[in-house]
């Protein structure tokens, strides 16, 4: 770790003007993610700000019968919402699917959200990285792959986004609300959330500095059963190798998105359209164009696989 | 005492004590928080600094400079250690790996600098200022690339087996055969994985220093950290009272002891260190992977006629092979036989020992193939080994083994676990999604015998003290001694206090190669005798025909409290156990039959272990609570085997890039279902006089295979490339939907 100060946020706006007042400065939530990386002195800020004194902790429902979720509600609370069990069941399968109990206990929806990716040569300070140092050129490609992404990927970088929850949310069409250092607030949708690599890969998230996420907002529940199936090497404490998020209707459409597989959670409108004609149409679509490497090839008839266990599954 | 003729009966038969399923006396301090291992010295040592290694990040070359500057001007910073500034320490024992000073860079990850500061954030911030011009040499990475390179060579814990060992005429005998398997297996590199990771504190007083440190065996430590510090042994005092696991990764010094001890030095204050974990696994050592060529050649009752076993891996130049022939020289029955083992030089962390090092990769091989062989010839793969088992060494056969109930284990399994429940048809066995398949391997692992000494103290109050250097890895030493201890001098448990892992006790046989628990026993044993001679004497008793029981010494009619003989002072004495040659008149070993059902995903080709049951014949068990815990470990690492464990190598940067507990996956609690375990305990009279033989290691040999075959049956798809992970039998599988 390299020294740091820090400082507990006292309001929204306060929080984001000392994180966009001051060079290197960076928010704290849970911690769960950016203590590990500073660690190995792959994030090193100068100075944090902690967010966890903001009243940004509960869950309500909005006028239009969705939901609002305050930044800092802890991955446990979210899973364990009555409301988010009963109509976004998704979402507390794709937590609970994630890490273990005492991380969700201190994980937070925001930071959730902005986890970086798991890329072994990102957290090998001695290898060159793309995202870590900009220019230095990608190990992974190349290299040790096999949990990387397929499609969406560049040359610059083929991290994947190996979170679960947002997998979920992406099938929602949830939207994350956030305000900026000059006060003002909007909504993006998560579509728009995560950025491709392109031959930018260090610039992840549409977020402006200092920006501060305050909630993420779910529209009103769709119809049809909630699934979230994560393969993984081991029964639990894994990343994904390749999870399914979807919701499906009983005439056979629905929604559904794939974790792991690309540097965003992969929902592909076109591949959705296919769903009436079975896992082999979708992924065929979702993964048009799909680059991947000798080691992660597998992950395409993994993720047509799931999706076939998903369905099987809804079909009851 | 030496141990030369076979045991007769002793007092340990008595098992009043031993034998009998006693928790572990040094449980409270554990979950008390009590026990302090090597970083948590601080009842020992006051306001320690902090250091903080460097590791190499170059594969192979030579360090040209290291600008320490922006380090040692850094907050906190005491002193920065440059190998530069050090002459090379010369390799230890059974190592060739410098572990710090000179130019050389011998491997990834190798100790270049040791960052000493004020705490432990202040060097690690500071060790990221430094700047490190290095001289990068090509470096061989790959062993599938080296392979071509690759010599024969000895076997370093068996150098008397030649090394292209043959018996009879192998390629004839195969040739004839009706029934053969010729198959080219790989096991992967592993890590230790043990929770607590190499660790040290250091602190010198009037030139001579004290180092707690996590090792295995004091007495492999010392003398090196002595030539390493340019001190006299006696200089050095060593402390290992608690060990948070090894697997054989503390067996030898790593880098943390002699740079705490030089850190310490240069400081003039105690200094701590410990290896954060990517450390751990590209700058100590490794098991190393190996590629291994199995024919196997068979009558069509399946009578073994020839066994062929080719492995080769790749070490340091100068390092030893990881002997996965070692189990085939002597596990099953065959006239005809091929074995040798081929080294190729690589430039990656040592291969070195790795819990069952030799047995575990080679069974990883030698009982899939056995499986394949079951298959091919239309028979069950118990019947299979049952029909193959062998009674003497094959080949010297007239040398038996010491005992040998591998049959009856493979019997009391099939049992047990409702083989005949299995449908030897794979891929025919479904539950739901879930594609079911049971397998089982055997499992061999020798028993090896080495001296070991210890001290015992009758004290005024009636205790008894022990001493010796013996650790405790948390195997349960510490119970199993003061067992040993009880019986022979006939007190109760409670009555004894057990010190253990201090260079200033009694040398033992120190935990390694599942020797630990029959040696340090046997070695206490002797002593014991000893004392019991002392008490005798003082009492006017034959030590002969003294019984010692509920605290009193029976002899003819006589009654004597056992505190008479210490009215007048304590008494102690001091023995150790040395050997014969009973281990080569016989051979010595242990013997598994591993049973596993696995369920894998039909869709997603996902692997879970429903059930496990190990039989084990391992002589005498001194204490079934700590010895199934030593096998349902050992049946734990093998899930991690069979399905996840891999250390990937990078073989652009001679970096294992899996370098830590996230990457670099073992098994969690949800991974491991129900384990049974069945001990036939036979005592072995050859062994030593507890009767007892290794348990440390024999429950891993064979699981990963047994699992693996579970897995072919269950889904048909044969892998012999270990880890056995989705992607390489999703293809494979039956198409879903
Ligand atoms: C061992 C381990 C296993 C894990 N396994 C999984 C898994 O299986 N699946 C999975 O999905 N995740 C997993 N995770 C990741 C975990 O979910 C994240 O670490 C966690 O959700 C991050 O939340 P946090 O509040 O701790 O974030 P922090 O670590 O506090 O912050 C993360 C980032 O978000 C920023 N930030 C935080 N809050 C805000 C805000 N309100 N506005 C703007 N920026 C903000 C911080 O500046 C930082 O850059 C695992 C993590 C660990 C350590
Ligand atoms: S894939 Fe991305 S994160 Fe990984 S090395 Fe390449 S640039 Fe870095």
């Amino acid at each position: 770790m390299t020294p740091f100060t820090y400082e507990r946020a006292t309001s929204p706006e306060a929080a984001i003007r000392a994180v966009a007042g001051t060079p290197g400065a960076k928010f704290i939530a849970g911690g769960t993610n950016l203590l590990d990386l500073m660690k190995f002195q792959i994030e090193r800020p100068t100075h944090l700000v902690d967010v966890r004194g903001l009243p940004l902790a509960t869950i309500e429902d909005t006028p239009d019968g969705g939901l609002r979720i305050g930044a800092l509600v802890t991955n446990t609370a979210l899973a364990a919402h009555p409301r988010v069990k009963r109509d976004y069941g998704v979402v507390s399968r794709a937590i609970v699917a994630g890490a273990t109990g005492q991380l969700r206990n201190k994980a937070s929806v925001g930071g959730n959200l902005l986890q970086r990716n798991r890329c072994p040569y990102f957290y090998n300070v001695h290898t060159p990285c793309n995202k870590r140092v900009p220019g230095s050129g990608c190990s992974a490609i190349g290299g040790a792959s096999r949990s990387l992404a397929v499609v969406g990927t560049s040359e610059a970088c083929i991290a994947q986004n190996p979170g679960d929850m947002a997998v979920a949310l992406m099938v929602l069409d949830a939207a994350v609300e956030t305000m900026n250092a000059a006060g003002n607030t909007r909504s993006i949708p998560l579509a728009e959330f995560f950025r491709l690599p392109g031959e930018t890969p260090e610039i992840e998230f549409a977020l402006e500095p200092g920006e501060l996420i305050t909630a993420v907002t779910l529209p009103p529940p769709p119809a049809g059963t909630h699934h979230y199936h994560k393969v993984r090497d081991r029964a639990s404490y894994a990343f994904a190798i390749v999870s399914v998020a979807a919701v499906l209707d009983e005439d056979g459409t629905g929604r559904v998105a794939f974790g792991s597989v690309a540097p965003r959670p992969w929902r592909v409108a076109e591949a959705e359209a296919a769903l009436p004609e079975g896992p082999a149409a979708v992924v065929a679509s979702a993964f048009d164009g799909a680059k991947p490497t000798h080691e992660n090839a597998f992950k395409i008839p993994l993720a047509e696989r799931t999706l076939a266990l998903v369905i099987a599954e809804g079909k009851g | 005492m030496k141990f030369a003729t076979p045991a007769g009966e002793n007092p340990i038969d008595r098992l009043s004590v031993v034998g009998r399923p006693v928790p572990r006396i040094d449980g409270p301090r554990k979950v008390t928080g009590t026990a302090r291992y090597a970083y948590e010295r601080h009842d020992a040592v006051s306001n320690p600094a902090y250091g903080w290694i460097v590791g190499a990040s170059i594969g192979r070359g030579r360090v040209v400079s290291i600008d320490t500057a922006a380090a040692q001007a850094a907050p906190g910073v005491l002193a920065v250690l440059s190998t530069l500034d050090f002459a090379p320490l010369a390799p230890g024992f059974r190592t060739t790996v410098h572990l710090f000073g000179g130019a050389q860079v011998q491997h990834y990850g190798q100790a270049i600098a040791l960052v000493v500061a004020d705490t432990f954030e202040e060097a690690s911030a500071a060790a990221h200022l430094l700047t490190v011009e290095y001289e990068v040499a090509p470096g061989r990475y790959d062993l599938a690339a080296e392979a071509a390179t690759a010599e024969p060579v000895a076997d370093r814990d068996a150098p008397d087996y030649p090394v292209v060992d043959r018996i009879g005429d192998f390629e004839a005998a195969f040739a004839a055969a009706p029934v053969t398997v010729d198959q080219h297996y790989t096991t992967p590199d592993q890590t230790h994985a043990m929770m607590e990771p190499h660790a040290t504190t250091a602190a010198w007083r009037d030139g001579k220093v004290t180092i707690w440190t996590s090792a295995q065996i004091v007495a492999w430590h010392r003398p090196d950290l002595a030539k390493w510090l340019g001190v006299t042994e006696g200089d050095v005092r060593l402390e290992a009272p608690f060990i948070g696991g090894g697997f054989g990764a503390k067996l030898i010094a790593q880098c943390d002891a002699p740079l705490a001890a030089l850190g310490a030095r240069a400081v003039g204050r105690p200094v701590k260190v410990t290896l954060q974990r990517p450390l751990v696994i590209n700058n100590t050592t490794r098991r190393a992977g190996t590629h291994q060529h199995i024919r196997l050649g068979a009558t069509r009752d399946g009578r073994l006629t020839a066994i062929g076993h080719v492995s080769l891996n790749g070490n340091l130049p100068g390092a030893f092979a990881e002997a996965a022939i070692a189990p085939t020289r002597l596990f099953y029955a065959a006239p005809n036989r091929y074995l040798t083992m081929k080294l190729a030089a690589l430039d990656l962390a040592e291969g070195n020992d790795m819990r069952a090092p030799g047995e575990a990769p080679g069974l990883m091989a030698l009982e899939i193939a056995m499986d394949e062989l079951a298959e091919k010839l239309g028979m069950d793969p118990v019947a299979l080994r049952i029909v193959n088992d062998t009674q003497v060494d094959p080949r010297e056969p007239d040398r038996p083994f010491s005992e040998r109930h591998f049959v009856e284990c493979l019997r009391t399994g099939a049992e047990r676990f409702g083989w005949d429940r299995r449908n030897p048809t794979p891929g025919a066995q479904s539950d739901g999604k879930w594609l079911i398949g049971m397998g089982m391997a055997g499992g061999f692992r020798l028993n090896l015998l080495l001296p070991s000494a210890a001290r015992v103290r009758l004290e005024v109050d009636g205790g008894l003290t022990v001493e010796t250097d013996m650790t405790d890895i948390g195997t349960g030493s510490y119970t199993i001694l003061a067992q040993t201890a009880a019986e022979m001098m006939g007190v109760p448990l409670a009555a004894v206090t057990v010190r253990l892992g201090d260079s200033a006790y009694p040398v033992s046989a120190g935990s390694g190669g599942q020797f630990g628990a029959n040696n340090a026993t046997s070695g206490l044993y002797a002593a014991c005798v000893k004392l019991r001679e002392a008490v005798a004497a003082r009492l006017g008793i034959d030590a002969a025909d003294a019984e010692f029981r509920d605290g009193r010494v029976l002899s003819g009619d006589r009654s004597v409290a056992l505190a008479e003989a210490v009215r007048e002072g304590p008494l102690v004495a001091e023995d150790g156990i040395t050997y014969g040659d009973l281990d080569e008149q016989f051979v010595q070993a242990t013997f598994a039959a591993q049973f596993a059902e696995v369920a894998v995903d039909g869709f997603t080709g996902e692997m879970r272990v429903r059930r496990m049951l190990a039989v084990i014949d391992s002589g005498r068990v001194i204490n079934p609570t700590t010895a199934r815990s030593q096998v349902i470990g050992g049946m734990t690492m093998g899930v991690g085997a069979a399905l996840m464990e891999t250390l990937a190598v990078d073989v652009r940067h001679g970096t294992f890039i899996t370098n830590d507990l996230g990457f670099y996956e073992v098994p969690v609690h949800g991974d491991i279902p129900h384990q049974e375990v069945v001990f036939l305990d036979y005592p072995d009279n050859k062994s030593s006089p507890m009767k007892a033989k290794g348990i440390g290691e024999i429950g891993l040999c064979g699981v990963a295979a047994a699992i693996a075959n579970a897995v072919y049956n269950a889904t048909g798809v044969r892998v012999r490339d270990y880890p056995i992970t989705l992607d390489k039998h999703l293809a494979g599988l039956p198409r879903v939907a």
